[in-house]
């Protein structure tokens, strides 16, 4: 009833390889732009921007970048957080040590970066697969640890390593207010949100899809795996390097080394395992989820009005995240998008169910 | 079934809502001034961070308990669990600033922390209070205005641990040869351009011996140190780190005696347990916080004897504890000296706190009335210089507790206020800070 497509008919290739076919979708989501773009700016506090909104894009954005080249190709990396660093320190340099930069081309130029660290660690993806690739990409992720704390050019030679960024401007305009910051922020993810679902849906995304699937089968039909493989390395570090960027600038303003250490790295990949592997959506679930949670269970007992230790309500909140980590890969391994599109059939077939 | 479902999904919001809406009813009514309390009691830095964060709440309840609040003003408090790290710090931030009468001052307890909320604060207009933490060129308060690191820096104890082993060395380390083995972040890196500093002035060889966090694994570092044989060590320690580098450094017999500690990493749960095999460990104080005073009794008696401590009984006196109740003092002090000017018994903005911790002026009988005589020498801020005074002495454990070990010292600021200058010009620079008048 919700749902009813009756009358939907498509009548050229074009509106049947729309990016949302189904009209009740396309409604959805334009009502949802309408109120990330105009009605979150109108009503959230700064608090909910700050802690909230901002965080929640940034890492949806990042887990999007992991999303393709671990839900999508298949490669699993534990690297994630060197990548963020190396848009982040990359984006701060150019920034930093060219007069006049203009911020948009400091934040892709973080991201070009992270695209050649990216490919350049992705290399050894072409002899060795599964875990011992994991084990690889995690070190880029000391790599990247060592580097950034110890040369001291990286962070332009601040005494204590810690590096910090001046007002964010874009072309005259500033972005100052936690609702500029916002903005600025959704607009990128909106963009890169629909380029890589863009992708994924091409050419380009089947053959990663290939290659996660059997890459010696992929290779027979025609596929070419270092084309396959690095390309997924290189579109994930990009998008990675982006949000790594933002991280810094935007979220965080002023930070150190440990802001990218391998916690980040474990937590973007538990947001894509949680939110959906091989899923643009599950991205952002995953994300919502982690932000979320964490914050929710530190202000639950406050509603509530039971006075909980600090200390005990952190180690709660640890306790309950891992629980629902297993309860998740138990009951639903394909994450929180794969209940969403659960919902999303039956909501189709509701009430007259076959 | 089902609607008995959702009878109690709504039953259960509507609880959740209400409790809302009373908590904030609850909180609107009454004058009080809220004092956000960021602290970590998870994480590597909880042996540390326990501590302190009792000593922080304990003289809250205690300035409630004792004279029901500043000029009948109660202080209300909130506690956020920010783990040491950066963004969960920059969420209890952006939590609390706001909070009843506005936060009347962040102590962030961690420098990774203050390097993130320092430009936040500048725009929202809190003031940041890190004594002996945080940016050590935030002492100048013409381009830090909402920044006060008071009573110290790490500039400032490196000064004085150098001070202290000039004296063992009959007034000179020319031909000497001094290792810093820190904890490698931005806290364990503060005090190397002093050090650099001094080294090249006087003559000494200065070796840096970097230890990855959390700081568990030293073997190596200490291996290198026994190679190396410097005449000193200062220990740019904290959490489980210190225990972790006594041990390593008793492993490869290095003399505890000729290590210096940073105060974070000079307290009674890093030497406890280790007991005799930390016996000769030195470390630095802010001011005098190894005493034991009145504010100590009083503690017991309003707070603890009715069962209102934050902590055990048995870490009251410790000098992680002590320095977290000093901290509360000098928060409380602020907002009495901002009520002498902006009106008694009325809560402050946070703008009117941070002239209160801009005009601190903290004589040695007012000490002696708040409890604080024998812990504190006379404190004094200015628009200009936002540490106030800084003093430190040198205490030394014997195995079961520690000992003063030397004479009162205060910086030499030859060498720390042309850095904290420089420094502070650069930060201006790099943020467009334009610097405002003192005079």
């Amino acid at each position: 009833m919700f749902y009813r497509e009756n009358g939907q008919f498509k009548s050229s290739y074009r509106s049947d390889l729309a990016l949302f076919p189904v009209a009740q979708d396309r409604w959805a989501l334009l009502a949802l732009a309408a109120l990330a773009f105009v009605a979150v700016p109108l009503l959230a506090s700064d608090y909910a921007f700050r802690a909230v909104f901002i965080p929640f894009l940034i890492l949806s954005l990042a887990a999007m970048g992991l999303n393709i080249l671990v839900g999508y190709c298949g490669q699993i990396s534990l690297g994630t957080g060197a990548f963020m660093a190396v848009g982040a320190y990359a984006a701060y340099n150019l920034q930093v040590r060219i007069e006049g930069m203009p911020l948009l081309l400091s934040l892709l130029g973080g991201g070009l970066c992270a695209t050649l660290a990216g490919v350049l660690f992705g290399v050894p993806s072409l002899r060795i697969r599964g875990l011992y690739l994991a084990v690889a990409t995690l070190a880029a992720q000391f790599f990247m640890d060592w580097f950034t704390n110890r040369v001291k050019w990286v962070t332009n030679d601040s005494s204590s390593g810690s590096v910090s960024v001046g007002a964010l401007q874009i072309g005259g305009l500033a972005f100052e207010t936690p609702a500029q910051k916002y903005l600025l922020c959704l607009s990128l993810v909106v963009l890169f949100g629909l380029m890589a679902k863009n992708l994924v849906r091409g050419a380009i995304g089947r053959e990663w899809m290939a290659m996660r699937d059997m890459d010696v089968a992929a290779s027979v039909i025609g596929i070419r795996p270092v084309y396959a493989k690095l390309s997924a390395f290189a579109v994930s570090s990009f998008i990675v390097g982006v949000a790594g960027a933002l991280w810094g600038f935007v979220h965080l303003g002023s930070w150190e080394p440990a802001a990218f250490g391998i916690d980040k790295s474990l937590q973007l990949l538990f947001m894509i395992i949680i939110g959906g592997l091989g899923s643009i959506a599950g991205s952002f679930f995953g994300a919502a989820f982690i932000v979320l949670l964490p914050l929710l269970l530190n202000h639950v007992p406050h509603w509530l009005g039971l006075p909980i230790s600090t200390a005990t309500a952190s180690h709660l909140e640890h306790m309950i995240f891992g629980a629902l980590i297993v309860f998740f890969l138990i009951v639903e391994p394909h994450g929180l998008a794969r209940l969403w599109s659960t919902a999303r059939q039956k909501l189709r077939l509701w009430p007259f169910p076959h | 079934m089902q609607l008995r479902k959702i009878a109690l999904t709504v039953a259960v919001t509507a609880a959740g809502l209400s409790a809302l809406a009373t908590s904030t009813l609850a909180q609107a009514q009454s004058a009080e001034q809220f004092i956000p309390l960021l602290v970590y009691r998870t994480g590597q830095f909880a042996p540390l961070g326990i501590p302190w964060a009792d000593g922080k709440q304990d003289y809250l309840k205690l300035v409630n308990a004792r004279d029901g609040g500043v000029n009948g003003v109660k202080l209300a408090f909130e506690e956020c669990e920010t783990a040491y790290d950066a963004a969960k710090g920059v969420e209890c931030y952006e939590r609390l600033k706001t909070k009843g009468s506005g936060a009347s001052g962040f102590d962030p307890q961690s420098t990774g922390i203050t390097f993130a909320v320092t430009d936040k604060a500048y725009a929202d207009k809190v003031a940041i209070e890190t004594m002996g933490y945080g940016l050590s060129q935030s002492v100048d308060g013409t381009v830090f205005e909402w920044n006060f690191p008071l009573l110290g820096t790490y500039w400032t104890a490196a000064d004085v641990m150098l001070q202290d082993i000039a004296k063992k060395e009959k007034g000179s380390l020319k031909g000497k040869k001094i290792a810093l083995v820190y904890h490698d972040s931005p806290y364990g890196k503060e005090p190397i351009p002093l050090l650099q500093k001094r080294a090249a002035a006087e003559g000494f060889e200065l070796a840096l011996y970097p230890v990855t966090p959390p700081g568990v694994e030293q073997k190596s570092t200490w291996l290198q140190i026994r190679q190396q044989r410097p005449d000193y060590v200062l220990f740019w320690s904290a959490g489980v780190m210190t225990p972790a580098g006594i041990r390593e450094a008793q492993a490869s017999g290095y003399p505890r005696e000729k290590i210096y500690a940073i105060w974070w990493a000079g307290s009674d749960h890093d030497v406890k347990d280790l007991g005799a095999s930390a016996k000769g460990y030195n470390a630095v104080t802010v001011h005098n916080s190894a005493a034991k005073d009145k504010v100590h009794d009083e503690l017991r008696k309003f707070v603890y004897d009715k069962g209102q401590g934050s902590g055990s009984a048995a870490s009251v006196g410790s000098l992680a504890h002590t320095r977290g109740m000093m901290i509360s003092m000098l928060q409380v002090e602020a907002i009495r000296a901002a009520q002498d000017k902006f009106g008694k018994g009325k809560a402050l903005t946070p703008e009117q706190v941070r002239w209160g911790f801009e005009n601190l002026d903290l004589t040695a009988d007012r000490l002696k009335t708040l409890g604080f005589g024998e812990i504190m020498r006379p404190v004094k801020t200015s628009c200009s210089n936002h540490m106030g005074t800084d003093w430190a002495r040198i205490v030394q454990w014997d195995g079961g507790k520690w000992n003063i070990t030397s004479d009162w010292y205060q910086s030499d600021k030859t060498h720390i206020d042309p850095l904290v200058k420089e420094y502070a010009a650069k930060y201006a620079k790099e943020k467009n800070v334009k610097p405002r008048s003192c005079s």
